[in-house]
């Protein structure tokens, strides 16, 4: 994006950076301009970057530890919690990670819907962020089974259980995954395995994504492009760097008090029971942040179709910039979309908690609607409205909205003014 | 180069052809050992059959065994629970299968206890119809182990077993 060439100051600078630009990298990112008008919702990105680096380190550490073994993984968490120095921490932090990235990951995502950062030209930073989303799934669900304890074992037996839904080959597939004829040793070593590689495809995926964005640049909150890139952005350091530091110290303030105040309380008693293949829980319930999957996979009575409706669920996000036919990214100047979008938060929400309640009367009724709804906003009324809603004008530039009303753009407006004074 | 030429397979075309194909076997059998090293081991299938001593169960009892890292469910049934299977029109079942082909002596019912939803072990003498009720999804089972309300597409599965003598039942 840097419209200037770079060259070091120093020889041996020069040198090196004839060989490998590294250097050039450097002062890309550094220098790379963002629009001025960033919010704090903005600062997600650099917190979820610092929850990847967090989990791959804590996880490193954890399998110095842990025994991937049927008969000694329950044992070896516990080992690690009770002997090793500083063990309950480094598992609290791991454990707890999981939940703060799913945490900010949702917030980004719902900052990227509201905005319309998946908008054109954005679409394959999008998609690529889907594919992270896809892998963070399977990683943390794969971690949550290590422990062995029973809503570990019980949990990856519903799981791997939905790929038997698949006509013919369905038993066969499951066989495959479990290495066996039920969730056993074979399961848990190949689990273990791949939750130690999922994280680095993720990171490189991080990469693609972070260099997909930085060919449009960054979107903004009143998603009109740069007009003028030394009027409306600012270099991404110190500006961005110091906002993105400040946002992650709050975030951190949250992360820590779950880790040192109640590391349990996201999780579930009954993994601390090691899994016994005779007896399920009276209620298994996955992880908070798979709920709204789970109440869509549960509100459909038919088993095949309600798996499929659970990744369709997934996939129906990956094809959202075809879906929404609206030109105008930013929901500040889509009236009737700002209402639909926390429809959805709240449909979303609502799946969420249903998804953790019994599958019966009220709650599978309220399932089922709310599953209807999911999927009518992104087949129905996105594609429509997008046609039909009349939008407010958008400002000529992220430096003069001069034609807008909100409360916000009045102080863009002001400040602005206020600056051409000086 | 002419119409007819193009047509014309020649030789370079048939080593591309070649060269193509006995690499798509390689791929393949390099990648095959990669994906079937995952399926059941030797030594998971070697644990394929066990013996169950079943003296000790009182008819209306229940008793469950491990095999191949499952629960299997030996019911000695009463009377009445087998007049309750058996009475059963099989117009009103999900998954149609008689009785009397799920339990050949109709005293025992032999099956795996594998709710087939989603894998979860249902709890005994729960339910609508009282006999098995999976707590997962909520799938009822009547008293011959078949389907009869909740999501599991069939009834639940009957492994491979016989008598061996009238204390011992082999599965698998």
């Amino acid at each position: 994006m840097s419209d200037h060439e770079y060259t070091p100051k120093s020889k041996v600078g020069k040198w090196f950076n004839d060989r490998l630009p590294l250097l050039t990298l450097a002062n890309h990112l550094t220098d790379y301009p963002t629009p001025k008008n960033l919010n704090y919702w903005w600062t997600f990105g650099g917190i979820l970057t610092f929850c990847l680096i967090t989990q791959i380190i804590t996880g490193i550490v954890l399998g110095m530890h842990y025994v991937a073994h049927a008969d000694l993984a329950f044992q070896s968490v516990e080992h690690i919690m009770r002997d090793v120095n500083y063990g309950w921490l480094i598992r609290y932090v791991h454990a707890n990670g999981a939940s703060m990235f799913f945490l900010a990951v949702y917030i980004h995502i719902f900052r990227s819907l509201y905005y319309g950062s998946y908008k054109s030209p954005r679409e394959v930073i999008w998609i690529i962020g889907m594919l992270i989303y896809f892998l963070m799934m399977a990683t943390a669900f794969m971690g949550y089974v290590l422990p062995w304890g029973q809503m570990s074992f019980w949990g990856a037996t519903v799981i791997t259980n939905l790929f038997s839904a698949i006509p013919l080959v369905g038993e066969s597939i499951t066989n495959w995954l479990w290495g066996g004829y039920s969730v056993d040793n074979p399961t848990l070593t190949r689990f273990f395995s791949l939750h130690y590689l999922f994280p680095f495809l993720i990171l490189g995926l991080v990469v693609l994504h972070i260099w997909a964005l930085h060919v449009p640049g960054n979107n903004n909150p009143i998603g009109i492009d740069i007009k003028k890139p030394s009027k409306d952005t600012v270099p991404f350091h110190p500006y961005i760097v110091i906002k993105d530091a400040f946002a992650l110290l709050i975030f951190l303030l949250i992360f820590a008090f779950f880790v040192f105040f109640s590391p349990n309380i996201l999780g579930h008693a009954d993994n601390y029971i090691e899994a016994n293949p005779l007896v399920t829980p009276a209620h298994i319930v996955p992880e908070w942040y798979l709920l709204p999957f789970y109440a869509i996979l549960r509100s459909v009575p038919d088993k095949l179709l309600g798996v499929i409706a659970m990744f369709a669920a997934i996939f129906v996000l990956v094809i959202l910039p075809w879906l929404d036919t609206s030109k105008v990214r930013s929901t500040v100047f889509r009236p009737i979309y700002k209402q639909f979008y926390w429809f959805l938060v709240a449909d979303v929400l609502i799946l969420g908690y249903v998804g953790a309640m019994p599958a019966e009367g009220l709650y599978l009724l309220i399932a089922r609607v709310a599953t209807a709804y999911y999927f009518a906003h992104f087949l129905i009324i996105l594609p429509f409205l997008g046609l039909k809603e009349k939008t407010t004008p958008l400002p000529l530039s992220i430096t003069d909205p001069v034609l807008g009303g909100s409360a916000d753009m009045a102080m863009a407006r002001n400040n602005s003014d206020f600056k051409e004074k000086l | 180069m002419s119409d007819s030429e193009k047509k014309k397979p020649n030789r370079r075309d048939f080593i591309v052809t070649a060269t193509t194909a006995a690499g798509a076997v390689g791929v393949g059998a390099v990648v095959w050992p990669l994906v079937d090293q995952m399926n059941p081991d030797a030594s998971v299938k070697a644990l394929a059959s066990t013996e169950v001593d079943i003296s000790a169960v009182e008819p209306g009892q229940s008793i469950t065994v491990l095999w191949r890292g499952k629960p299997v469910f030996i019911k000695r049934r009463t009377q009445d629970e087998i007049d309750s299977a058996r009475a059963v029109d099989l117009s009103e079942l999900k998954h149609p299968e008689k009785d009397e082909d799920r339990a050949k002596n109709p005293e025992w019912l032999v099956m795996l206890g594998v709710c087939t939803h989603l894998g979860c072990v249902p709890l005994n003498d729960k339910g609508d119809y009282g006999a098995w009720f999976c707590p997962c999804h909520g799938s009822h089972y009547d008293t011959s182990g078949r389907i009869r309300k909740g999501p599991a597409p069939t009834n639940m599965e009957i492994p491979k077993y016989e008598f061996v003598n009238s204390n011992t039942i082999k599965i698998g």
